[in-house]
C-alpha cells in the first residue's frame, strides 16, 4: 500500500496504460513497436492484478502469484515474436507492416 | 493426497515423458538415425492414447486448479487421436522436407507441447492454470507456423499469428484482473458463487471473452485466420483448425457453464450475436475463395459459428452435443486437410481449378475429399448431419427458433460452396489433370481413419449416447 495513494488512481493509469497499448498497436506501422504495445497491455495488467491483491484482498495472495506468471510467459512470447521478425528480417529486409501484405483479403 | 492422485494427470505425464524422450533421443542420435524419430513419435503417441481409454475416477489436483472428470477424459483422448491422425498424415512430408534440416524432432516436440497446452487448458480449474494452458496451446503453434523459414507467406503467417495471438491474450487477462477484483478469487467454483451482474463484472466478461473468441475465431476476431492457414505448413493449418480450436471451444463451455453461469443473460445475448456474425462472415467469404487452405479457413469459421448454437442451452444437453459436434468436426476436417496435403505434396497443387477433374485420376482421394466436405456440410448419413442436428435441437429446446432458422440458411449457403468443389473434382473435365499417384502408407493410414471416423460416429449411435450420459458432470 502506498500512503496517499487510493485504487482508483491506480486502477485509471492501468487502465489508460491499457488503451495506450491498443492504440498503439492499431496505429504503429513498425512491427517492434507493435510488439511494445503489447508488452504494455501485459503490464498493464500485471500491475493490476498486484495492487488488486494488495489492496483489495490482502489475505491470500493470488493476483501477485498470477503477476509472477505473466511476466515469464510474456518473456517468452516476446523472444517468440522477436525471433520470428528476426526471420522475416532476413527474407525481405524489412519490418514495417505494409511489406507483410503477400497474403490479403 | 498421496502419489497415486497424480494418476488423474496420466495422460498429461505420458505426454511429457514423450517429449523429454524424444528430447533425448535427437541428442544421442546420429545423422541416420534421425528419420527413425518419426516411427517412434507415431507408436508412443498411440500408446499413450490408448491408455485415455481406461477408465478413470473423477478428481482434483494443485487444490482444485487441475479437475478431471469422465467427459474431459473422453475429449483429451479424441485430441490426442487427431493428432495421431495428423502425425500419420504429415509424416511423408516431415521425412522429405524437414529431416534433410534436421529439423523433425523439434517439429515433433512443438506439436505435442502444444498439445500438453491443450490438455491442461481443458482440464483448469481456475483462471491461472487457464492462461499458463492458453499460452502453452499458442506458442508452439506460432513457432510452427514460421516453421518454412526459407518461405516469405510462412514468416508472414507467423508474425501475423504472434503479434494478434499475444493482443487477444494481453486483452483477455485484462478482462480477468477485472473479474478478479470484483470476486477476489481466481478459482472457478468460489468464483461462481459470488460473481453478480455489474458493469464491472460485464466489462472484464466482455474482455476475457475476446480473447478466448481470438482462439475459436470467432466473427470480430477470426481476420488473422484465413491468412494464417494460408502461409502455415498444411498440417499446421489443420492442427490449428482441429486441435486448438476444439480445446478452446470446451474450455469456452466450461467456463461459461461453471464460473459464469449468473452472468448468463449477459452472456447469452453475447453468443447470440456472435453466432449469427461468424456464421454469415465464414460462409459469405468462402464463396468468393480459389485458395483451397483459405476456403477451408472460411469453412472453419462458419463451423465455429455453428458450434456456439449449442452453447445458448447451458444444460446435459448443451455440453453433450458441443463434445459430439468437436469430434465429428475434428474427423471431417483431418480428412479434408489430409486430401489437401496428399495432393499438395504431389503435385503442388492448391487451387480449386486444379481439382478438375480429378475423379478420374485419383478416385479414391476424390471420394474422401468429397466424404469430408459432405460431412462438414452435414449431409446424411454423415456424421456432420446429426452434429448439426444435435446443435439445431441443443439451441431449438431453449426457444431460439430465429437462430435456428439463420442455423439453417447458413447451412444451406455452405453446401453451395462445399458442391463447388466436388463438382470441380467430379463433373468438369480437364486434359491436364493431376496426374495419379501412390500415397504412401502413412498418408493411406491417416487418411483411412480420417474416413472410418466420418462414417462411425455418424452410424454407431452409442457414441453419441454415451457422450450424453457422461456430460452431467459438471
Amino acid at each position: 500500500m502506498i500512503l496517499g495513494v487510493s485504487i482508483y488512481e491506480i486502477l485509471t493509469l492501468t487502465s489508460i496504460l491499457f488503451f495506450i497499448g491498443v492504440y498503439g498497436f492499431i496505429t504503429r506501422t513498425n512491427l517492434i513497436s507493435m510488439l511494445i504495445s503489447v508488452e504494455l497491455i501485459l503490464n498493464s495488467s500485471v500491475v493490476n492484478f498486484v495492487v488488486i491483491n494488495k489492496y483489495l484482498f490482502p489475505e491470500v495472495l493470488q493476483g501477485v502469484f498470477f503477476a509472477v506468471f505473466i511476466i515469464a510467459v510474456a518473456a517468452a512470447e516476446t523472444a517468440l515474436a522477436i525471433a520470428i521478425i528476426i526471420n522475416l528480417y532476413r527474407l525481405i529486409s524489412s519490418v514495417e507492416v505494409k511489406d507483410t501484405e503477400v497474403m490479403k483479403y | 493426497m498421496n502419489l497415486e492422485s497424480f494418476l488423474l494427470m496420466r495422460s498429461e505425464i505420458g505426454l511429457l515423458a514423450i517429449i523429454l524422450f524424444l528430447l533425448i533421443f535427437e541428442l544421442f542420435s546420429n545423422q541416420k538415425q534421425k528419420a527413425a524419430v518419426i516411427p517412434l513419435a507415431l507408436f508412443l503417441l498411440a500408446i499413450n492414447t490408448l491408455i485415455g481409454f481406461l477408465p478413470l475416477t473423477e478428481g482434483e489436483l494443485f487444490g482444485g486448479m487441475f479437475k478431471t472428470n469422465a467427459l474431459l477424459v473422453l475429449f483429451k483422448t479424441t485430441l490426442s487421436f487427431g493428432v495421431l491422425i495428423l502425425l500419420l498424415q504429415s509424416a511423408d512430408w516431415l521425412k522429405e522436407k524437414i529431416v534433410a534440416e534436421n529439423k523433425a524432432t523439434e517439429f515433433i516436440i512443438l506439436l505435442l507441447s502444444s498439445l500438453l497446452g491443450a490438455f491442461y487448458m481443458i482440464s483448469a480449474g481456475d483462471f491461472l492454470m487457464f492462461y499458463i494452458g492458453l499460452e502453452l496451446t499458442t506458442l508452439p503453434v506460432a513457432a510452427l507456423v514460421a516453421y518454412e523459414t526459407y518461405k516469405r507467406k510462412s514468416a508472414e503467417a507467423g508474425i501475423k499469428y504472434i503479434l494478434s495471438s499475444a493482443l487477444a491474450s494481453g486483452t483477455s487477462i485484462f478482462g480477468i484482473s477485472l473479474l478478479y477484483a470484483t470476486t477476489g478469487t481466481l478459482f472457478f467454483d468460489a468464483f461462481a458463487e459470488v460473481i453478480t451482474i455489474s458493469n464491472l463484472s460485464i466489462l472484464g466478461f466482455i474482455l476475457f471473452f475476446s480473447g478466448l473468441a481470438f482462439k475459436i475465431s470467432l466473427a470480430p476476431f477470426h481476420f488473422w485466420t484465413a491468412d494464417v492457414y494460408e502461409g502455415a505448413p498444411i498440417n499446421v493449418a489443420s492442427y490449428l483448425s482441429v486441435i486448438s480450436k476444439g480445446a478452446a471451444v470446451v474450455i469456452l463451455m466450461i467456463v461459461l457453464f461453471t464460473a459464469f453461469k449468473t452472468l448468463m443473460p449477459i452472456w447469452e445475448k453475447i453468443i447470440y450475436i456472435v453466432a449469427i456474425a461468424t456464421m454469415f462472415v465464414g460462409n459469405l467469404f468462402a464463396l468468393r475463395q480459389q485458395n483451397l487452405k483459405r476456403f477451408l479457413a472460411y469453412s472453419s469459421i462458419a463451423q465455429a459459428g455453428f458450434i456456439l448454437l449449442g452453447l445458448l442451452s447451458a444444460d446435459q444437453l448443451g455440453s453433450a452435443t458441443v463434445v459430439y459436434f468437436v469430434a465429428v468436426y475434428i474427423f471431417s476436417n483431418l480428412g479434408a486437410f489430409g486430401v489437401v496435403q496428399a495432393i499438395s505434396s504431389a503435385s503442388n497443387k492448391e487451387n480449386i481449378d486444379d481439382y478438375e477433374g480429378l475423379y478420374r485420376t485419383n478416385p479414391y482421394l476424390s471420394l474422401l475429399m468429397m466424404l469430408a466436405l459432405f460431412s462438414l456440410a452435414g449431409i446424411p448419413p454423415l456424421a456432420g448431419f446429426f452434429g448439426k442436428f444435435f446443435l439445431y435441437a441443443a439451441a431449438a429446446s431453449k426457444g431460439y427458433y430465429v437462430l435456428v432458422f439463420i442455423g439453417v440458411v447458413n447451412a444451406t449457403i455452405s453446401l453451395y460452396y462445399y458442391l463447388l468443389v466436388v463438382r470441380a473434382m467430379f463433373l468438369r473435365k480437364n486434359p491436364d489433370a493431376i496426374p495419379y499417384f501412390k500415397s504412401k502408407i502413412y498418408m493411406k493410414l491417416g487418411l483411412l481413419i480420417a474416413a472410418a471416423g466420418i462414417l462411425i460416429l455418424g452410424l454407431y449411435s452409442p457414441f453419441y449416447e454415451y457422450i450424453f450420459s457422461i456430460s452431467n458432470s459438471f
